[in-house]
């Protein structure tokens, strides 16, 4: 017989191992989540998948699932907190999705939308960051990097390489790249590797495909990110 | 350089877990890590460029770019501030004709802030290249100048410079009659380990760091995990401002502390043990290795200590400037030569810590409380101090009272025998276990410090009717913000957003709602921050909103809104270029009704 947890009121079987995100995606059940991906290592860090677990905070994508837990997901207390985090991450960088390629597949953009974001809620930073053009195929903006870390996962994981990583500290925390000049161009990043593909917002982006897919008819335009993120990702865990 | 780089790299054996101390000798030397060096390090140690430039830029010692042959750190704690630091260092940056933050342009000397360093009692503090200075005054700032000015090295300079005092002024179960080296651990093989254990239980004694969970369950969770190889470390973080009981305890009672370190080891079953010592306290490293080296030379550590065929060393590893290191599963990625990220639990450390293997960390009071307990027994120690909290407590007491310093009392006393105890008057309030504790009013003073009522790590700042309560809040919330390691999203931009939200407040741009705002805020990070960083970074502001909202609404105009920038400031541009100052070029801020 299957162990069980209980989301929203809901019983949900789970394998040993499994996390809580785990296990919600494989019965279909959304968790707002902005790091992880489940082909790569949880990671723990952007705090949207916050549930109450027996009444604590723990994040879905890290915490695993335990026989009798009575988990919380969609209550008006933990829509609001992500809403807030997910404000924070926008006057964090520097996010103007009118002029971003990536608006309409992005998913720090469909969140918002999921989570009636209307306005920023915090000031600004107005953080000081750079782009980096200098590969022929690959285009980094740093301005709309929200560090899920999943490039740096993605490189390391499925690339076998080490494009990425995350320095700095706190407020300072910034995306390096592993090259000798510190730029994209020098690396051994390949226009196939995964890591080139996978950001979530359009900090990396891929050159001369831009606007192929005319705005209005993307995928957050057609569908919201709790259907879009079910049918991907229990396809292959469910 | 090269031929250097590669004496520190086989002097620290190529090995990644060392990078901090590869590190910090690089540093010493050149006074920042270059470029160059970092390729060469990353060739050598096998490890990706990026590991080491991410590493260097996360603490707060190392640097990427060169700070000055003498490089001055003034201690930013609230205490010091109250001692006259912030006029010092004004002082400081004008006779020496620099910019606070900046290398002065013939490369000579730099000046910055740092968090506190631990010297409360005895401050203004800093630190000149890596070592601890006290009770700075102008006629020692002038004297540090000249020998700046004149390159006399830092090892020549006067001793009573860095002369670093105990202050203990009440001693009780742990700093009185300490036991001679050798004597715990002979009575623990006496009564043999398990039994020691037992006693350890019988004591009571909960963890001194500040988490206060059970010190035996920890060992025995640990000895009873599969994986064999398993390690001990000493957590000499210390980095809660307002705390120096640990130096106190590794300056005068250091073999006291690693015996409770290898009789931990010896139950558990390790043979590897780590002292993690803050960069700050780079002064007791000499002489703790001393100490290290005379008890492997009594056989109380190495090879068959004692004859018992038990196996045990210690290491030293120094902290670079962090204080989130403090944090049981930072330490250990920083003992791990990374970064100082805070791990995803579970796993516990005493499952998987130091590279994934069993682990127990405790506080250095919590090892010297287990030595005591394995010469006297655990009702010794249970027989004083409340049921819920048994022992002692060691605390550092600063701020305004006639005697900062070191006092040893029974859990349960009261805060106003403290008050009385070290000369305390005219007390306004008591930051009780560092920033991340509460701040309590004197009207509490019947509470007592214990567990079950007011949990303290050892921090007692004390504040006279003097002091402003919002200087003190915006000291602790501006030292989380510089502190938040940025791993999670709540407490990297949380902590920078209450810091901002605070300074809005106290510098007279707040509104009402503001302060609804802020409060909001607090509970957001507080919520959902990762680790207990982020956790208790709201508490300085959330503990004084709810005694002194007087102190705050003062500072609140009386309009419903105003925005956090200047805007009437911001159009000083336009009317430079536009060469117009009249009237209709200027803004109000808000628009009158
Ligand atoms: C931000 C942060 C800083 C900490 N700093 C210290 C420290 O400097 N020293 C310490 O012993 N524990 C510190 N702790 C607590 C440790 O995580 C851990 O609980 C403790 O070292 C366990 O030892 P104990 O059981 O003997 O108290 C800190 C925790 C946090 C969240
Ligand atoms: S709470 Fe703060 S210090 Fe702790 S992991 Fe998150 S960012 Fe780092
Ligand atoms: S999705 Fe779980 S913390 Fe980011």
């Amino acid at each position: 017989m299957h162990k069980t947890i209980t989301i929203d009121g809901q019983e949900v079987p789970f394998e040993a191992g499994q996390t809580i995100m785990d296990a919600a995606i494989s019965a279909d059940i959304y968790i707002p989540h902005l790091c992880h991906n489940p082909d790569y290592q949880p990671h723990g860090s952007c705090k949207l998948c916050t549930v109450k677990v027996n009444g604590r905070n723990c994040s879905a994508c890290t915490f695993p699932a335990m026989e009798g837990q009575d988990i919380q997901n969609h209550s008006a207390d933990l829509e609001q907190d992500r809403l807030r985090i997910t404000q924070m991450l926008f006057v964090e960088g520097n996010h103007f999705c009118p002029s971003c390629e990536k608006t309409g597949n992005c998913q720090l953009q469909a969140v918002a939308y999921y989570l009636k974001m209307h306005d920023n809620h915090f000031p600004h930073f107005f953080a000081n960051r750079e782009m980096d053009a200098s590969h022929p195929e690959i285009l980094i903006d740093h301005n709309r990097c929200i560090f899920c870390n999943l490039c740096v996962r993605a490189s390391q994981e499925k690339d076998n390489k080490n494009v990425f990583a995350i320095s700095g500290r706190g407020i300072n925390k910034r995306l390096i790249i592993n090259s000798k000049s510190g730029q994209l161009k020098d690396s051994d990043i390949d226009i196939n590797d995964c890591a080139a593909h996978i950001c979530p917002t359009g900090a990396i982006l891929i050159k001369g495909t831009g606007y192929q897919v005319p705005i209005g008819q993307r995928i957050y335009d057609q569908q919201k990110i709790d259907e879009v993120s079910l049918a991907e990702e229990s396809k292959d865990h469910g | 350089m090269q031929a250097f780089i590669q004496t520190i790299i086989d002097k620290h054996e190529a090995a990644p877990v060392r990078l901090l101390a590869i590190l910090r000798d690089i540093q010493a030397e050149y006074q920042h890590i270059s470029a160059a060096t970092i390729e060469i390090l990353a060739t050598a140690l096998k490890l990706p460029r990026t590991q080491i430039i991410s590493v260097i830029e996360f603490y707060s010692f190392l640097h990427t770019t060169p700070t000055g042959k003498y490089d001055i750190l003034l201690s930013d704690s609230i205490t010091d501030r109250m001692l006259g630091k912030q006029n010092l260092m004004f002082y400081f940056a004008s006779q020496l004709k620099l910019k606070i933050g900046e290398l002065r342009s013939d490369g000579l000397v730099s000046l910055n802030n740092t968090s506190c360093t631990g010297m409360c009692d005895q401050g203004p503090a800093g630190i000149v290249n890596g070592y601890a200075l006290t009770r700075l005054d102008r006629p020692r700032i002038d004297a540090i100048i000249k020998l700046i000015e004149q390159h006399t090295p830092v090892k020549q300079w006067p001793a009573e410079f860095f002369a670093v005092s105990d202050n203990i002024y009440q001693a009780g179960l742990l700093l009185q009659a300490p036991i001679k080296p050798g004597d715990a651990l002979k009575a623990h093989f006496q009564r043999g380990a398990q039994n020691t254990l037992a006693e350890i239980d019988i004591s009571g004694l909960r963890g001194r760091g500040g988490a206060g969970f059970k010190t035996a369950m920890k060992w025995r969770f640990c000895a009873a995990e599969p994986e064999t190889e398993r390690y001990v470390v000493c957590n000499a973080d210390e980095g809660e401002p307002g705390t120096f009981k640990d130096r106190v305890i590794l300056n005068s009672y250091a073999h006291q502390v690693f015996e409770g370190m290898t009789v931990c080891a010896s139950i558990i079953g390790a043979e590897q043990g780590f002292l993690y010592l803050r960069g700050e306290y780079l002064h007791l490293y000499e002489k703790l290795q001393a100490i290290l080296q005379e008890r492997r030379e009594s056989a109380l550590l190495g090879n068959n200590i004692l004859n018992q065929g038990i196996n045990f060393d210690i290491e030293i590893r120094l902290g670079c400037g962090a204080y989130i290191c403090g944090e049981e599963s930072a330490l250990i990625e920083s003992l791990e030569g990374k970064r100082g990220i805070p791990r995803n639990r579970p796993p516990y450390p005493v499952s998987q810590g130091y590279l994934n293997k069993p682990t127990v960390v405790n506080n250095v009071e919590t090892f010297l409380a287990s030595t005591k307990i394995a010469v006297h027994g655990g009702q010794w120690f249970a027989d004083v101090g409340t049921e819920q909290s048994q022992g002692t407590k060691i605390l550092s007491i600063s701020g305004d009272c006639a005697k900062p310093g070191i006092y040893e009392y029974a859990f349960g006393v009261t805060v106003a025998q403290v008050l009385n105890d070290c000369g305390a008057y005219d007390v306004l309030g008591i930051q009780v276990g560092g920033p991340s504790g509460t701040f309590i009013d004197i009207k509490e003073s019947q509470r007592k410090l214990a567990f079950e009522d007011l949990a303290t790590g050892g921090s007692f700042i004390i504040f006279n009717q003097s002091r402003n309560i919002l200087d003190i809040v915006k000291n602790f919330t501006h030292f989380f913000a510089h502190e938040s390691c940025g791993f999670c999203t709540p407490c990297r931009v949380g902590t920078s957003l209450l810091k901002k939200q605070l300074d809005k407040i106290t510098e007279g741009h707040g509104s009402a709602g503001d302060i609804v705002a802020l409060e909001e805020l607090c509970q957001l990070v507080k919520n959902n921050s990762h680790c207990g960083l982020g956790q208790t970074a709201a508490n300085p502001i959330l503990s004084t909103l709810q005694r002194y909202p007087e102190r705050y609404a003062e500072k609140l105009k009386d309009i419903s809104y105003e925005p956090g920038f200047d805007l009437d400031a911001s159009l000083e541009t336009a009317r430079h270029l536009a060469n117009r100052d009249d009237a209709g070029a200027h803004l109000t801020q808000v628009e009158e009704d």
